[in-house]
C-alpha cells in the first residue's frame, strides 16, 4: 500500500490502542478499587505522624483527596431519604446531598483517627462480569488480637467508573442505619428540618476539628 | 379489696399510657417507651460512673497491664464461646477455641499472655443467643437491659447461660468476684470508648442509631457462617454469605 495508506492504519491503530487505554483506566475493577483506596488510605494514615499524633483536619483532608471522589453521596443519601426523597424538591435534595456528604465525611474520618497498625483482607470478589452492582467484602485485623472487624461495601457501576454508596461495619449497613434517624427528623420538622439539623451537627463537627479535638456532644 | 382493685388498674393504665405516647413505628421495637427509658438510665449511668472510670483506666494504667487484664478475662470467655461454636456444630471454631484457652492458660499464665492470636489462631466470639438463633429461635423485639445495654428477647433469655458458663462467676471469695466483674467492665468500656464517642458524634438520635445498628449486627452475627476465601482457597467456595450480585434492597439485611 501507498504511504497514506499506511499513515491511516497507524493512525487508526494508535486511537483503537489509545481508547482502549483510557477505557481500561476507567474499567477498574471494583474490588481492584477499594483495596487501592483502603491501602493508600491505611498507608498514609499509619506513617503520617500529625495524623497518629491525632490531627482531625489532616485525616480529613486526607479522606477529601483519597475516599470522596469514589462515593456517589447521591445515590447514598436518596437511600437514607426512602421515600421523602421524592418529596423534597432539587434544592432540597443538593442541600440534603451536600450535608449527608459533610456528615459521612466527619463519621470516616472519625473511624480513621483510631486506625493504629490493623492490617486489611480482602476476599475475591464474587460476581458476574456483567454486574453493574457489587458487594466487595473485607476484614480488618486487630494486633491485638481480637475478633476481626467486618467491613463491607456496596459499589455501582457508572459511566464514569465504580462508586462505593454503601458502607457495613460489623454487620450494620450505613444507610439502613441513618434511615431511622433520617425518618424521625423529618417526621418532626420536614426535608428542611432535616438539613437544619445536619448542618448545625457538621458546624458543631468542624468547630471540634478545628480545635483538633472530637467535639464532645 | 376495691380500692386495691381500683389502683390497680391506675397503676396498669398508666404504665400502658407510658408505652403508648411514643408511637411504635418500628414493628421490630413494640417495647420502645421502655427502651428509650432504659437507654437513658444506662446513658446516665455511663457518664456519671463507667464512662469516667474508662477514661482514668485508659489514661494511667500501663497498656500491657491493659492489654493483661483484657486477654485475661477475654480467654475466660473463650471458654463458653468454644462450648458454643460446638453446640452449634462448627467443629472448626470449637477446636479451634478450645486450643487456644489451652495454650493461653498453659504457656500465657492463665490467659494473661493472647499467644494463640499472635500464632494464628483468631477468636471468634459466641454466646448462647447465637447458639439459639443458630437452632432456628426468633430473636424477638428489641430490649434495652440495664446495665447490659442492646440486646432481644431470645438474647435476655439466653444471658443467664453466658453468665453461668462464665467461669469467673464461680470465682470465690465473693470479694474477688466483684472486684473483677468491675475490672472487667472498666476494661471493656475502655476498649469502647473511641468507637462511643464516635457513634456521640455522628448520630443524630443516639438511641435509634444504636438500636438500628445492633439489630444489624445481630442478624448478621446468626447467619450461616462462611469464613472461605481470606486465605484467598478459590478451592473451597460455598453459596456467599450475602447475595454478591443482586439488586440491594435499600432494606439491607
Amino acid at each position: 500500500m501507498n504511504i497514506l495508506q499506511k499513515l491511516m492504519t497507524v493512525l487508526i491503530a494508535g486511537s483503537v490502542l489509545a481508547c482502549t487505554a483510557i477505557a481500561s483506566a476507567a474499567e477498574e475493577a471494583p474490588d481492584a478499587l477499594v483495596k487501592r483506596i483502603s491501602q493508600e488510605v491505611l498507608d498514609t494514615a499509619k506513617n503520617d505522624k500529625q495524623i497518629q499524633g491525632g490531627d482531625q483536619q489532616r485525616i480529613l483532608q486526607l479522606v477529601e483527596e483519597k475516599v470522596m471522589p469514589y462515593v456517589d453521596f447521591q445515590r447514598m443519601t436518596s437511600l437514607a431519604a426512602g421515600r421523602f426523597w421524592r418529596e423534597a424538591s432539587p434544592e432540597q435534595q443538593k442541600q440534603l446531598t451536600a450535608e449527608f456528604r459533610d456528615l459521612l465525611k466527619y463519621t470516616y474520618s472519625g473511624a480513621l483517627a483510631q486506625v493504629r497498625d490493623q492490617q486489611v483482607q480482602f476476599r475475591p470478589l464474587r460476581a458476574g462480569p456483567n454486574d453493574t452492582e457489587v458487594e466487595v467484602q473485607s476484614q480488618v485485623l486487630q494486633p491485638r488480637g481480637g475478633e476481626p472487624i467486618q467491613l463491607n461495601y456496596r459499589l455501582e457501576k457508572l459511566p464514569g467508573g465504580w462508586k462505593i454508596y454503601d458502607v457495613n461495619v460489623l454487620g450494620a449497613w450505613l444507610v439502613q442505619t441513618y434511615k431511622g434517624n433520617f425518618a424521625s427528623e423529618i417526621s418532626k420538622g420536614g426535608i428542611d428540618g432535616l438539613i437544619k439539623t445536619l448542618a448545625e451537627r457538621n458546624k458543631r463537627l468542624a468547630t471540634g476539628a478545628a480545635k483538633g479535638v472530637k467535639a464532645a456532644s | 379489696m376495691k380500692r386495691a382493685v381500683r389502683l390497680g388498674v391506675v397503676a396498669i393504665a398508666l404504665a400502658l399510657g407510658g408505652c403508648a405516647s411514643t408511637a411504635a413505628n418500628d414493628p421490630r421495637d413494640p417495647f420502645e417507651g421502655f427502651n428509650r427509658a432504659m437507654f437513658t438510665f444506662n446513658d446516665k449511668l455511663d457518664q456519671v460512673a463507667l464512662k469516667p472510670a474508662a477514661t482514668v483506666y485508659k489514661d494511667v494504667t500501663p497498656s500491657f497491664v491493659q492489654t493483661g487484664v483484657g486477654n485475661f478475662f477475654g480467654n475466660i470467655g473463650d471458654i463458653w464461646s468454644a462450648v458454643n461454636h460446638l453446640l452449634q456444630g462448627n467443629l472448626e471454631y470449637g477446636v479451634t477455641g478450645v486450643m487456644r484457652v489451652a495454650v493461653n492458660t498453659v504457656l500465657g499464665f492463665a490467659g494473661v499472655l493472647d499467644i494463640s492470636s499472635e500464632a494464628g489462631l483468631t477468636r471468634h466470639k459466641a454466646d448462647f443467643g447465637q447458639t439459639l438463633g443458630r437452632w432456628g429461635v426468633h430473636s424477638g423485639p428489641y430490649v434495652v437491659l440495664p446495665l447490659f445495654g442492646s440486646s432481644t428477647v431470645r438474647d435476655t433469655a439466653a444471658l443467664p447461660a453466658d453468665i453461668y458458663g462464665n467461669i469467673w462467676t464461680y470465682k470465690d471469695p465473693v470479694r474477688w468476684r466483684n472486684v473483677g466483674a468491675v475490672v472487667r467492665l472498666v476494661d471493656q468500656r475502655a476498649a469502647l470508648l473511641d468507637a462511643s464517642n464516635l457513634v456521640e458524634d455522628v448520630a443524630l438520635d443516639k438511641y435509634q442509631f444504636v438500636r438500628d445498628a445492633y439489630l444489624q449486627r445481630r442478624a448478621s452475627q446468626i447467619q450461616p457462617l462462611d469464613n472461605s476465601g481470606w486465605e484467598s482457597d478459590e478451592d473451597t467456595a460455598p453459596e456467599p454469605a450475602a447475595p454478591a450480585a443482586v439488586q440491594p434492597k435499600p432494606g439491607g439485611n
